[in-house]
């Protein structure tokens, strides 16, 4: 494997907006650019940037690229219409999650998949043996992409200061090609923190003058660049699972709580079917431990991997484990996303505490999310 | 960024002032609370604990991570910082002033201890 990072096009410009860098999946990206805090809030009230371009883009094109994405991923494409985009998942056959996707149809036969970085290679391997015997194609554009992300309340008025495209028309979970700051661009509207925002899709090399011209466009409204931090604790307090942490491949779309994105009314066979089959029985009659979210009621924080343990009682139980926690910038307390036995997992279950580094701390069992936006 | 010349400082990116009475102030350096993040929680040792050069004595929470707060020096706590506990982002605003983390009356200091050029040369920064 090489060792060298992967710069986004973008690489220049974030240096010389002082960020601090990190590696994330063999990409060196942003992880803030000064307050984590004060990024995420910019988010949640205003506005934020994001580079993104390290997810992973795969075209399906053919006659049959619909028939075979609904056999290759647990989703059914074939009814998602020209100009929308799906949340969905590719499995194993055992069931097992291999990632989390967003399908966009892009024409009549076309459609983007996106990956996530750590997995690109891994879904597009996936892909490309799965579609034997289809009339499609699987064409990696990983390269062919920078992705760009205005997140926050003002990112429809930020955009509409750069882009002629229609916007208003452009509903959640939608995308359509369009010209931004004079650079041909899909406008998406989705993203990963739990507010209004487009992701926009460009070529790697008209990367940075859509960022200096959102920046400059963003900045009566508050818009500020923000790097991969806050994106975690904004997805965090949106209950949006993240892949190595509430989804793994030990884990079934059920297991994660994610049951409904898997269409067993599709017309025909599709990998993991018989599996899930038996992991939506076995969720129903006798489930395993379920997501839920914690809430501290000290200020110590939840890391991934910390023990969720029955507290008062006589001796600690191990009752679940924590899969991503973080101070919430929105509720000023430390929150986590957990899995728990089933016994625990009702919200407001009295005696349920986390280890950290020792010491049980008390947690308070919540419902996912943790924010929901007022709309 | 520029550390303070009147200030020590150790390997864990600890600073300590000039003793005075007997007494130092302790904190972490800029390079250690940007490379922190966000702090949210500080675990400070309390008065009249002993503290031992090079080993823990409380933590320090960020966004991302949690890190162990060593100690630079040998001796007795005669004060903590509370504006710090209550507001743990003056550690990251004010690392070497309102952000200062306890006090300690010195029993022993280590030979180790950097000049603030060293420390510059030694954190890059």
């Amino acid at each position: 494997m090489s060792t060298a990072p992967r710069l986004t096009a973008l690489d220049a410009l974030h240096r010389s907006l002082g960020a601090t860098m990190t590696d994330f999946a063999g990409w060196d990206m942003p992880l803030r650019y000064a307050s984590e805090r004060d990024e995420h809030n910019a988010v949640r009230t205003r506005a934020g940037l994001f580079d993104l371009s390290h997810m992973g883009e795969i075209t399906v094109t053919g006659p049959e690229a619909a028939a075979f994405l609904s056999y290759a991923l647990v989703g059914n494409i074939a009814t998602v219409g020209n100009g929308r985009a799906r949340y969905t998942m590719i499995v194993q056959e055992d069931g097992g999650i291999v990632d989390d996707l967003i399908v966009y149809r892009l024409g009549e036969t076309e459609y983007m998949v996106v990956a996530n970085a750590g997995n690109a290679q891994i879904v597009l391997d996936a892909l490309t043996a799965r579609v034997a015997g289809f009339d499609a194609e699987v064409r990696d554009d990983r390269d062919a992409y920078a992705l760009l992300a205005v997140q926050g309340p003002e990112s429809p008025a930020i955009m509409k200061a750069v882009t002629d495209a229609d916007l208003d028309g452009l509903k959640y979970y939608a995308g359509l090609p369009g010209t931004v700051a004079g650079v041909p661009a899909l406008i998406a509207r989705t993203g990963y923190t739990g507010e209004d925002g487009f992701e926009l899709f460009v070529a790697p090399v008209h990367a940075e003058q859509l960022w200096r011209a959102l920046t400059e466009a963003g900045e009566a409204h508050g818009l500020i660049p923000c790097g991969l931090s806050c994106r975690d604790t904004l997805r965090l307090e949106a209950g949006m699972p993240l892949y190595g942490h509430e989804l793994t491949t030990a884990l079934t779309p059920f297991d994660a709580g994610l049951g409904r994105v898997v269409k067993f009314e599709k017309e025909g066979d599709f990998v993991g079917r018989e599996a899930l089959t038996a992991a939506a029985e076995r969720a129903e009659s006798a489930p395993p431990r379920k997501l839920v979210g914690l809430i501290a009621e000290g200020r110590r924080v939840p890391r991934a991997g910390y023990p969720v343990v029955a507290v008062g009682g006589p001796d600690g139980k191990v009752i679940g484990e924590v899969t991503s926690g973080a101070p919430s910038p929105t509720l000023g307390k430390p929150i986590a996303m957990a899995y728990v036995d089933a016994a625990f997992a009702a919200p407001g279950t009295e005696g349920v505490g986390v280890d950290i580094r020792g010491t049980h701390e008390p947690y308070e069992v919540v419902a996912l999310p943790f924010y929901k936006r007022q709309k | 960024m520029s550390n303070p010349q009147q200030l020590r400082y150790s390997k864990e990116h600890e600073w300590l002032s000039a003793v005075e009475d007997g007494v130092a102030t302790i904190g972490i350096t800029e390079y250690a609370a940007n490379a922190l993040g966000d702090v949210v929680y500080a675990q400070l040792p309390e008065v009249g604990d002993t503290v031992t050069a090079g080993e823990t004595c409380g933590e320090l929470e960020s966004t991302k991570s949690v890190s162990d707060l060593y100690s630079p020096v040998t001796g007795e706590v005669t004060a903590a910082n509370q504006d710090v506990v209550d507001d743990p982002s003056l550690v990251n605003s004010a690392p070497f002033e309102g952000g200062w983390l306890f006090k300690v009356r010195v029993a022993e200091e280590p030979a180790d201890l950097l000049s603030a050029d060293e420390y510059t040369a030694f954190s890059g920064n």
